[in-house]
């Protein structure tokens, strides 16, 4: 007999990405399928479909258990991984781990350079200043400390963990399959550091308080039943290798280059300039592409990591987005990362935008209801943390909180969240969603940044003038 | 209401504030009488500094408040400072290494997250270092005067309790375990969870003998360090770390000093090298100190021996009972009638002469209970001054200022 208490509403956090088909066969399998919930879908909001009292929303899976946390969502599914990079910063979360869901298997590994030659000896006693890239920063902060590293610096990152050592990192912790993918990648593993697996999460309140039996055995009967066909789907990321070459002297300049949505149009934009680099426009993505010029070594590493690289030396040149080299200047006011050249392609406008139920017109209007109470604190939904911060300082909105996000924010409005600090290129996606742009903060379009003091300084300043030129030429003739 | 003030944090109102300045006045009046000069460390310091092997235990760094800075692109943390001491030797290392001794004491903040928020996560400490000397007699002269320090904020009845932990480490280094066995059993004793040393089987009976002599029994005198020195088969290294912790009990014996032997009564003594001391009172720890020979050479590599001890300011705040700084009839409540051009200027002049001559003056701004002797009450026309003597419920006029002060002054009672 099902009671009033049972029926009562329960909300999923699905993830988004690599552990999307094994969730959604998991799901299928055990009886709480979700309409929707396909790799192709455009809709976030999803509904159990002999289930009414049960929803779901999809989410990166990074966020996932910080939703589940707050309190947003009685349950998550994610990777280990991200539960831990919570819980390690902040072990008072309110979360419960339920289950693992032995598919997506991984770990999190602490890897060297196949060709730096480091050693587990030399890790515990070399006295040097240790850098560490990582999209796990709290990880491994933790680690750097546990192996008590006298000096180290982390930095942290969006993605492509593997392109970076030896050069630019002399460690590296990510998640990989296994060893074997990552020596596949020029990597070596020097430690596993923990399982991470797809897991079962749940909000600490909810789970003390909320009758949730229901939607835990739907989970039960998956885990013990004898057929998993959700351990046979294949997780399917965009492969990448690296061609690592030896640098015996520090004499080429390093240029980075993007992956993901921006690779497109920058190779457009290189062929044009008349740089010719094959691995780049492979169908797998060579991480450290060749290049028609000798004396330039190439790496590909996201968009949102390179005014930190360049700023630290790592890479004389970059081509990134303006919003992400803002970001950076907005967080290090001194850091010498700067604009060379606009390159005139990748534009998009980064907007305020709120529900279209929301009766504002404006950033005024929506000062006035955080002051009045209505929404305050103001719930900030961004990949922009820093350009979202000084936006809300500078229009003297006193009360609001920041929800980092890692992509595909527009799904926390209204309920998780209630402006978006976002980029659009026409609007089309927002309006579907049903979302209003009620400020534009700045266009930002692709441009080449560089090292504003190895610029000025150094023997490679006549290669990288050069190539600003080349850069400068190409962006005027198209 | 909602709560305006960051968890973790406490405000010090005027009765903490009181006890906190009488605290800090009779620790520096101690040591500037002893010789030792204050300084100040800021409060930002770049975290690597406290995360050598030898300074930090992995648990203290894991809650520390770090962050990057305005310019940390490099990925390069700076910390709130999470230790008085470190600080104070980096401040040797770069300023004082020529002048061999430094003897430096310090009133300080430090930060440490604390998950439950009812612990204040800033706590505050008066801190002594002695750099510079490896003698016995200068972990003697800390104790001592960490000793004076209590006694004349009127606290007696508290226990002395040292340990050593030179003498710990090199039973460690007995037990043969692993580089990163021994990091682990180290972490663990660090965090005073002291039964994972006894659980430890070695294959050494004489080691085992010493450990539980060391962990079961507490002495009285360097008489429990002079038995433990006769035992057979005592390694070198060992030997030489009783010995020390012998000789520093010996003398504190001749000062009269009383204190109890008991290893287990550290914790957190990452840095330290040798003796190690805590005074409690009720249990609670209000001083813990040491030596640390190692952390100069660490932070700088000069080869600097030094010791120190930490007041704990913030325990000690509950425990005393400060002496009222202004009596009653030290004070001089003063009324202006009605706000004019020469009554303005006669209150001030006359709270001016009376402070002179050394009373409290407090401007009536208000109705409030009045909480000195004397009252004061300045009117335009005369008789421009009523006193007003609450212990003896008189009433007084006078007409210049010298009168009303001769009034006052001239009854000491």
């Amino acid at each position: 007999m099902l009671t009033e208490r049972q029926s009562e509403c329960i909300k999923l956090a699905l993830p988004k990405g690599k552990l999307l088909p094994a969730t959604a066969c998991l799901l299928n399998e055990i009886g709480l399928k979700f309409d929707n919930y396909s790799q192709e879908t455009r809709i976030y909001r999803l509904q159990a479909t002999e289930s009414p009292n049960i929803s779901g929303k999809i989410f990166q899976e990074k966020d996932i258990p910080i939703q589940v946390a707050i309190g947003n969502y009685d349950f998550g599914i994610c990777g280990l991984d991200w539960i831990e990079e919570l819980l390690t910063k902040y072990p008072a979360s309110s979360l419960v781990k339920l289950a693992d869901l032995e598919y997506g298997k991984g770990s999190v590994y602490l890897a060297a350079s196949l060709y730096g030659g480091l050693t587990q000896e030399e890790l515990l006693n070399k006295q040097t200043r240790w850098r560490i890239v990582s999209e796990y920063p709290n990880i491994a902060e933790t680690l750097a400390l546990n192996l008590r590293l006298r000096r180290f610096n982390i930095l942290p990152l969006w993605g492509a963990a593997e392109a970076y050592p030896p050069e630019n990192a002399e460690l590296a912790v990510l998640w990989a399959k296994s060893e074997a993918e990552l020596k596949d990648k020029g990597l070596t593993a020097l430690r596993a550091l923990l399982p991470a697996n797809a897991y079962l999460i749940a909000n600490k309140e909810s789970w003390q308080s909320k009758n949730m039996s229901q939607v835990m055995s739907y989970f039960r009967q998956g885990l013990e039943a004898y057929n998993k066909p959700w351990q046979q789907v294949k997780i399917r990321m965009p492969k990448s290798y690296s061609s690592y070459r030896p640098e015996p002297n520090g004499n080429k300049i390093w240029l980075a280059v993007p992956d993901g949505h921006q690779q497109e149009p920058t190779l457009e934009f290189l062929t044009k300039a008349g740089l010719n680099l094959p691995g780049y426009s492979a169908e797998t993505l060579d991480r450290r592409p060749s290049i028609n010029l000798d004396w330039v070594n190439v790496k590909v590493i996201r968009p949102q990591d390179m005014p930190l690289q360049v700023a630290n030396g790592n890479f004389d040149l970059a081509i990134t987005g303006k919003d992400w080299l803002l970001n950076h200047l907005y967080r290090f006011p001194t850091s010498p990362a700067t604009e060379l050249a606009e390159l005139g392609f990748g534009g998009v406008r980064i907007v305020a935008v709120v529900t279209q139920e929301l009766p504002a017109a404006g950033i005024n209007d929506l000062r006035e209801m955080v002051q009045s109470g209505k929404l305050s604190p103001l719930r900030v939904a961004t990949e922009y943390t820093d350009i979202a911060d000084k936006y809300l300082h500078d229009n003297h909105i006193r009360k609001y909180k920041i929800i980092p996000t890692w992509g595909a924010s527009e799904a926390l409005l209204p309920e998780d969240a209630d402006l978006l600090i976002e980029n659009t290129q026409t609007g089309k996606t927002l309006a579907k969603h049903r979302l209003k742009i009620i400020d534009n903060l700045f266009q930002s379009t692709a441009c080449l940044i560089g090292n504003r003091d190895s610029i000025q300084s150094g023997h490679k300043n006549e290669r990288i003038t050069f190539m600003v030129d080349l850069f400068r030429r190409t962006a005027m003739s198209s | 209401m909602e709560n305006l003030k960051c968890k973790g944090a406490r405000d010090m109102l005027p009765q903490d504030t009181a006890c906190f300045r009488y605290i800090e006045d009779a620790f520096r009046r101690s040591c500037l009488a002893w010789g030792y000069q204050e300084v100040r460390t800021p409060t930002l310091e770049y975290l690597n500094l406290f995360t050598s092997a030898g300074t930090l235990t992995p648990k203290m760094l894991s809650r520390v408040y770090s962050f990057l800075d305005w310019d940390g692109w490099s990925g390069e943390r700076v910390a709130l400072r999470p230790d008085g001491t470190i600080p104070v030797a980096r401040l040797y290392v770069e300023n004082l290494i020529q002048e061999k001794t430094a003897k430096l004491f310090y009133v300080t903040n430090v930060f440490a997250f604390e998950e439950t928020g009812k612990e204040s996560r800033e706590k505050w400490q008066g801190g002594v270092e002695l750099l510079g000397s490896s003698k016995s007699i200068a972990d003697v002269e800390l104790i001592l005067l960490a000793l004076e320090i209590l006694r004349s904020l009127g606290i007696e009845d508290f226990e002395l309790q040292l340990s050593h932990a030179g003498l710990l480490k090199s039973l460690l280094a007995e037990l043969e375990l692993s580089t990163e066995e021994n990091r682990d059993l180290l972490t663990q004793i660090l965090d005073g969870n002291w039964q994972h040393l006894t659980q430890i089987q070695t294959n050494s009976p004489d080691v085992n003998r010493v450990l539980s002599l060391l962990l079961n029994f507490r002495g009285k005198t360097s008489g429990f360090l002079e038995n433990l020195k006769t035992l057979p088969k005592l390694s070198p290294a060992l030997k030489r770390e009783i010995d020390n912790f012998a000789e520093v009990s010996s003398l504190l014996d001749a000062t009269g000093c009383n204190y109890r032997i008991d290893v287990t009564s550290v914790r957190s003594f990452e840095y330290y090298t040798g003796l190690c001391f805590a005074f409690s009172l009720n249990k609670e720890k209000i001083v813990s100190g040491g030596r640390y020979d190692n952390l100069i050479p660490i932070i700088g590599n000069g080869d600097t021996p030094a010791c120190g001890f930490a007041l704990y300011i913030d325990s000690l705040i509950d425990l005393v009972q400060p002496q009222q700084q202004h009596a009653a009839d030290k004070g001089v409540a003063i009324t202006i009638e009605s706000t004019t051009p020469s009554a303005t200027r006669s209150v001030f002049q006359l709270a001016a002469s009376l402070r002179k001559a050394g009373y409290v003056t407090e401007l009536v701004i208000s109705d409030s209970k009045p909480k000195w002797r004397w009252s004061v009450t300045v009117r335009d026309k005369p008789p421009t001054f009523s006193i007003t003597d609450q212990t003896q419920n008189q009433k007084l006029d006078a007409a210049s200022i010298d009168d009303v002060v001769s009034v006052i002054l001239g009854d000491p009672a």
